[in-house]
């Protein structure tokens, strides 16, 4: 049972994780985040699905096309529902990113239709057995794939030209600005960043799930709840949440039966965030007196 | 104007009103008799709302065609989705009763949804008819008088049905469950732990998943460590082919057998390669030889519906079935009713002595004791042969 566990709690805790670091870019450089997060997984999946099987694209061209798009997607969340709320020294983002997903959601569900689809995948149609465990190479490649974007984005904000320019606006914004370096493009590209990074969670996700305009809602309440637990500003913190948190999930499934699922889930989020109010992960905020 | 009436104005003040209610009855007798359906038009199982509607509109065409019901008034069929959601369902019904004026609600897949509108019904007086819904206790609710009649299956019924299949195909000694965590899994995790206990057997244990789980394979692992040698499947098409997914991906090849959930979906697209494997219930099938009334059905239905060429493509056909026999029994009631009040419909029901329908011979099919129209001798075991709904035999 515990390989059973591990297998199911590692492959929907990289999901989390994926989803959830992009949580964590823009609050890095924004103080801001777009709670349409989910939206932006359903919109990867959906587009991928209407590309590939509606319009009979190759998969290799569906899904660059559909990441595209979920980029463009970030790039609108940013302009229209967080852009001019921060300027004018609100939080009312908010409620304006919510607002915005709950739009997209719609819209998909009258393009696309109410009905789940299918996103059939050659990666997962035939599982590896293991003794009594059986695993889709897809449940492989996705915690490759969540690990390498985390560590992607580690390498991006520590050992390129952009990420020194995302650091400094983080430290100062003011002075970054005096600096000539753009911040509001930088906070425009983190957002476009986060929705593909969502769009990613999505097309992994579709073959083992399904296609649905509502698809994105729950991933992206779990996706917070692990952003938050692993410290919202520490990227490997956060995958290593996602982690934690698909595996919590598994073994109470697993040990405790599914009618204790949620309950012991989100009981051990709160009990972390008790001990650790930044999360498990976070630094401590300094307050000067 | 005059403080007082004359004597003239006295006597026709109530001539005119009884003329006018004469000719509003002489309107009334004109209009047609609408019939309400609340169903999933939409969402995961938008495809069982698709089916029921077609068999009522088959059954309304050739009742219709017939003349009508109470002498002349054509029947119409009124239509909302209540998206698998009971407050949406309830909502709709109320629409349908107050500002639709239906004389006659049918209920569709989702028995969460016919549970919450049985009591309003009740209190409304005015007949509801499940044709998809088996949860036990909408028709055996404890209404006295009760006005929910159902002509499809029930849960306790089913699940004797159930258990009996996987003892006799598949040897089964100890059956798993997973189950839908809602009112309707509960229904039949009551039903199955009782047919297991009449049919001498024990069951391995029984887990439950939501909706939009992604993942079954940990209450599917706790069966198998638990010694299940048959999976006992209750839910619908989009969480069922998550279940079958998840044994898929744990290659755990044990039969499976479902209740008729799974039906009212696009269950083979979204459970892919295995979908064929699992055996469900149903109580018609359009394939081998038909009766009368099925090959009748059948030419409206591809003669109505263009995407219906052959048996296999009426999906699902429990919906169609159901549906069109209990538009039938339904004019019977009216017509024995003689009017369109609720409590006389309940009575028209009770008082139906027979009716060759599509998917048996009925004889009082209603009776104060017992409103379910279909027992267990009236179930069929089935699986899907790609999108096609195909009788199992041997």
């Amino acid at each position: 049972m515990l390989a059973t566990a591990l297998v199911s709690g590692l492959g929907l805790g990289s999901i989390y994780g994926l989803i959830a670091l992009g949580f964590t870019l823009t609050f890095a450089v924004s103080g801001t985040v777009n709670f349409a997060q989910g939206s932006s997984v359903m919109l990867g999946a959906v587009l991928c699905h209407a590309l590939a099987i509606g319009m009979h694209w190759p998969m290799l061209a569906a899904v660059p096309a559909a990441l595209i798009a979920c980029a463009l997607w970030g790039l609108i969340v940013e302009r229209i529902a967080v852009r001019p709320f921060v300027a004018r020294g609100t939080n009312s983002w908010l409620m304006a990113t919510v607002a915005l997903g709950i739009v997209l959601d719609n819209v998909v569900m009258v393009l696309f239709g109410k009905e789940p689809r299918a996103l059939p995948s050659p990666l997962a149609d035939d599982p590896w057995v293991i003794g009594k465990v059986g695993i889709f190479p897809l449940q492989i490649l996705i915690p490759i794939v969540g690990l390498g974007l985390a560590a992607l984005v580690h390498l991006g904000l520590h050992r390129t030209s952009l990420g020194l320019k995302l650091r400094a606006a983080v430290d100062n914004r003011d002075a970054a600005c005096l600096m000539s370096i753009d911040v509001t493009t930088l906070i425009a590209v983190t957002y476009a960043a986060a929705a593909l990074l969502a769009g990613i969670g999505g097309i992994l996700i579709a073959p083992l799930y399904n296609v649905a305009y509502d698809m994105g809602t729950l991933f992206g309440i779990k996706a917070f709840a692990v952003a938050i637990l692993g410290g919202l500003t520490n990227p490997w913190g956060v995958v290593i949440a996602g982690l934690a948190y698909g595996l919590v999930e598994a073994c109470a499934t697993t040990w405790l039966g599914s009618s204790s699922t949620q309950i012991v889930t989100f009981t051990a989020v709160i009990a972390a965030l008790a001990l650790a109010p930044s999360g498990l992960f976070g630094g401590r905020t300094k307050v000067r007196v | 104007m005059p403080k007082h009436l004359t004597r003239r104005q006295a006597l026709a003040i109530p001539a005119g009103l009884a003329l006018a209610n004469l000719a509003g009855r002489t309107a009334f007798a004109a209009d047609p008799v609408k019939v309400g359906l609340v169903a999933a038009l939409s969402g995961p199982s938008a495809k069982s709302g698709e089916g029921i509607t077609r068999g009522l509109t088959i059954a309304i065409d050739e009742i219709n065609a017939k003349g009508g019901v109470l002498g002349g008034r054509m029947l119409e069929l009124v239509r909302r989705d209540d998206e698998s959601n009971p407050a949406k369902g309830q909502t709709a019904a109320r629409e349908l009763l107050d500002k639709e004026g239906a004389v006659i609600l049918f209920g569709g897949i989702d028995s969460p949804v016919s549970q919450a509108i049985v009591p309003l019904m009740n209190t409304a007086k005015v007949p509801f008819m499940g044709v998809w819904a088996a949860a036990t206790n909408i028709t055996r609710n404890g209404a006295n008088p009760n006005y929910i009649f159902r002509v499809s299956a029930v849960d306790v019924l089913v699940d004797r049905a159930l258990i009996k299949h996987a003892m006799t195909s598949f040897s089964s000694k100890t059956p798993g469950l997973i189950l839908v965590n809602n009112g309707w899994g509960e229904s039949n995790l009551g039903g199955l732990t009782a047919a297991a206990q009449v049919a001498g057997i024990k069951l391995a244990g029984a887990e439950k998943f939501d909706d939009k789980d992604v993942d079954m394979t940990p209450q599917l692992q706790r069966l198998r460590d638990a010694g299940a040698d048959t999976l006992i499947l209750v839910g619908n098409a989009a969480p069922g082919a998550q279940v079958i997914k998840s044994l898929q991906r744990s290659a755990w090849t044990v039969p499976v057998v479902s209740h008729w959930g799974i039906s009212g979906g696009r269950f083979p697209e979204l459970a892919g390669s295995w979908a064929g494997k699992v055996h469900f219930v149903q109580t018609y099938s359009f394939f081998g030889n038909q009766s009368d009334v099925g090959k009748r059905v059948l030419a409206a239905l591809m003669a109505k519906y263009p995407d219906i060429k052959g048996p296999g493509d009426v999906t699902p056909p429990v919906g169609v079935a159901n549906a069109y026999d209990a538009m039938q029994l339904t004019a019977l009631a009216l017509n024995k009713a003689g009017v369109t009040d609720g409590e006389k419909l309940r009575e028209g029901f009770l008082g139906i002595d027979s009716y060759q329908g599509l998917i048996k011979s009925y004889t009082k099919p209603f009776t104060d004791d017992n409103h379910d129209a279909l027992n267990e001798n009236d179930y069929i075991m089935v699986r899907y042969n790609g999108d096609q709904i195909e009788p199992i035999t041997g």
